[in-house]
């Protein structure tokens, strides 16, 4: 009997190491002969932990599963109280366009074998086939953008760094994800790490690296145990190494852990961390394309940009570009998280609207309570209230809200939030985040929650103050850090005013 | 207890094993914390000698990062996650339980040693908060009463 069961975080956040446990005694009781593949998650979040059980007609899903629905699942299947149906008929599965998660849940992420007969190496085989500038050109086509946050196309930087003479490059994989609402790169890295490995091959094919690192955050303790052996595999099988997959390119890479501090997930405070030194972000120029790692001209990539070079290749740049809108090309893995119904990983091409994504995926509130406001990218993005559902997902149209897709988690909050109270959180995040190098953000942010408290003490002088704050720390910053603290800051005073409004307050 | 000896010997050991690596600090300052449970204040210069900088840019990324500790925890560490997602779901009350109920403000330890209460800035647990970890493990949609059970189990 072969049982599916995810391995990933939020499973096991949810009992899945339980639901595991009592599997294998169950099975042992009963004499049956188990195959237990711990999977990645397909991202029904709402439904983990979810089992799946092989079967002539298909893999049969079954969650939330509690220790004593885990009997059941060696009876009548169809009789089974928390049967779900096959789970390549469920809405959630059937209505994504899962290109770089294509393989997630799928596949026994640390299976080589599994991930071969899924399309795995095809990318990179058709990559070693071509030129650096044929491989870049290829990117470029794509229309790929950057997954971490800032959107920048992808081939482009490839290109400095090809480009650039050098004795050493490097290719840097950004997995801080210190964003709330985001789970993409913990997934991916968990459920598919030989993905990320084949799409940072081929940008060292790209490019002329023949060393690559994965930072990942130490927040994520599973997604660094996989990785690792994921390394471990791709190195025996000879993907990495001095000849990959046989070829005249040198490739390999370590495994790098964070150490707690959300503005390592800015590039080059990033760089400095591996260096082994203090996570302060550097002035740019020198652009890390040209002079990264210890100097040298280095690729510095979200997990998502990476992981979506191999279906690129497997599938063709023509393919990837034929989904999504405008200027923001392919699919973008949503993450539904905070108060929502049906929260998770929701892989689909740019373009639909926010009400769609909170209303038709996400099902509304947890709480059954009025949605009212969604937090897009971040800590760094904006609040968006009702009024502005109608904005399609891409990074254009984000901006011209004054908002931002970041790494395109969204957090859903009901009519109980308080966005004088978010507006603050921002603030104070930023203040103890701050990597300390310039003043408005540094000391700005500390002064931003003390204008905050006075707003909500019924000073309403202070309302001006905080716009004038805000205005500094969006000039005076040199990242994003304290130079995107006033987007949630500031979209909280402009759609939710009444939070703002002492005399309201006083009136109560 | 630890003496400086054997400190010494220890964070030998780790240096060993991290020779040639491009920076290596970070990894080294791990590896120690695994190690003690913190980065004892002997480890620091003997690390500083071997990457050839000085006692206090050691000091200074040391003290950079969150994640490093200069003292002991409690024998549990409990880390609540403050972000959005999670505060969404009730969050910041849930986090107000634990410190009132085990008396403790955020990175404070418990009179007995038995918990630290450290804040943390999402664990990728969005979709199912609020989310926490204790002693490395995970949990998912924590509330008030499963609180109330690990402090009822581990004190
Ligand atoms: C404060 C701050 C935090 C950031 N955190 C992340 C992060 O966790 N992951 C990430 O990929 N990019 C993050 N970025 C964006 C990176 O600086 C950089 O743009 C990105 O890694 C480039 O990769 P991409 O082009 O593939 O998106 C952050 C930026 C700032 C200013
Ligand atoms: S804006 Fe803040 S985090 Fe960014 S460089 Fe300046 S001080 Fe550092
Ligand atoms: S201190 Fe530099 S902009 Fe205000
Ligand atoms: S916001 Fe709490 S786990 Fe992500």
């Amino acid at each position: 009997m072969k049982i599916y069961l995810p391995l990933d975080s939020a499973a096991v956040a949810l009992g899945a190491d339980e639901i595991a446990h009592a599997i294998g005694v169950h099975a042992r009781s009963k004499g049956v002969a188990l195959d237990l593949v711990r999977n990645g998650s397909r991202g029904m979040v709402f439904l983990e932990p979810m089992a799946e059980v092989e079967t002539p007609a298909g893999r049969m899903a079954f969650g939330p599963l509690t220790p004593a629905d885990v009997p059941a699942l060696f009876g009548d299947l169809a009789a089974h109280p928390k049967a779900l149906g096959l789970i390549d008929d469920l809405p959630w599965m059937k209505a994504q366009t899962r290109l770089t998660f294509a393989r997630c849940g799928v596949i026994d992420p640390l299976s080589i074998d599994d991930y071969r007969a899924q399309g795995g190496f095809v990318g990179l085989k058709r990559a070693l086939a071509m030129s650096k500038a044929e491989i870049v050109a290829e990117v470029t086509n794509s229309g790929l953008r950057g997954r971490g946050g800032a959107g920048f196309p992808t081939g482009i930087k490839w290109k400095t760094v090809s480009e650039a003479e050098a004795d050493r490059k490097y290719i840097v994989c950004n997995a801080d994800e210190g964003d709330s609402a985001t789970f993409a790169d913990r997934m991916l890295m968990e459920g598919d790490p030989l993905t990320l490995i084949e799409g940072m091959v081929i940008a060292g094919l790209a490019t002329g690296a023949t060393k690559g690192f994965v930072y990942i955050r130490s927040e994520y303790p599973i997604a660094i145990d996989v990785m690792q052996k994921a390394v471990v595999l791709a190195r025996d099988e000879g993907v990495l190494g001095a000849s990959v997959l046989g070829s005249a390119h040198a490739f390999d890479m370590e495994i790098r852990v964070g150490a707690g501090a959300y503005v390592c997930g800015e590039e080059t405070s990033l760089l400095n961390s591996l260096e082994g030194k203090r996570g302060v972000v550097r002035a740019k120029p020198p652009l890390p394309a040209l002079q990264g790692f210890m100097g040298k001209p280095t690729v510095v990539n979200n997990v998502i940009s990476l992981a979506s070079v191999p279906v690129i290749f497997e599938k063709g740049a023509e393919h990837y570009k034929t989904f999504g809108l405008g200027r923001s090309r392919g699919t973008i893995p949503l993450q539904i998280a905070g108060n929502v119904k049906h929260g998770g990983l929701y892989e689909i091409a740019f373009g639909l609207s926010l009400g769609e994504i909170v209303d038709k995926i996400a099902g509304g509130t947890a709480s059954g309570r009025p949605v009212k406001a969604v937090q897009v990218g971040g800590p760094l993005g904006a609040y968006f209230p009702r009024a502005l559902f109608d904005t399609p997902f891409g990074y254009e149209e984000f901006a011209g809200k004054d908002g931002l897709i970041g790494h395109a988690g969204l957090t859903v909050f009901d009519d109980t939030a308080d966005m004088l109270k978010q507006a603050r959180f921002a603030m104070e995040f930023c203040a103890i985040e701050s990597c300390g190098k310039c003043t408005p953000c540094r000391l700005g942010a500390v002064r931003g929650t003390e204008t905050i408290d006075r707003i909500a003490r019924g000073d309403a002088a202070a309302i001006p103050l905080l716009t004038d704050l805000c205005n500094t720390m969006k000039a005076g910053s040199l990242c994003a850090l304290g130079g995107f603290t006033p987007y949630p800051v500031m979209s909280a005073l402009s759609h939710f005013p009444d939070d703002f409004n002492a005399m309201k307050e006083a009136a109560e | 207890m630890l003496d400086s000896a054997d400190i010494a010997t220890r964070v030998e050991e780790i240096l060993n094993v991290h020779k040639g690596m491009e920076g290596a600090l970070l990894p080294i300052l791990h590896a120690v914390q695994a190690d003690f449970g913190f980065v004892p204040p002997e480890a620091l210069p003997i690390i500083a000698k071997d990457l050839n900088i000085s006692k206090a840019e050691a000091h200074g990324v040391m003290s950079f990062y969150h994640d490093f500790r200069e003292k002991p925890a409690g024998r549990h560490v409990l880390k609540l996650c403050r972000a959005e997602a999670c505060q969404a779901m009730g969050g910041d009350r849930v986090a107000a339980h634990a410190q009132k109920a085990l008396g403790v403000d955020w990175h404070e330890t418990t009179a007995d040693g038995a918990v630290t209460l450290d804040p943390i800035f999402c664990l990728g647990l969005c979709a199912c908060g609020p989310a926490a970890m204790l002693d490395g493990k995970l949990i998912g949609r924590i509330d008030e009463a499963r609180i109330d059970a690990i402090i009822g189990d581990i004190k």
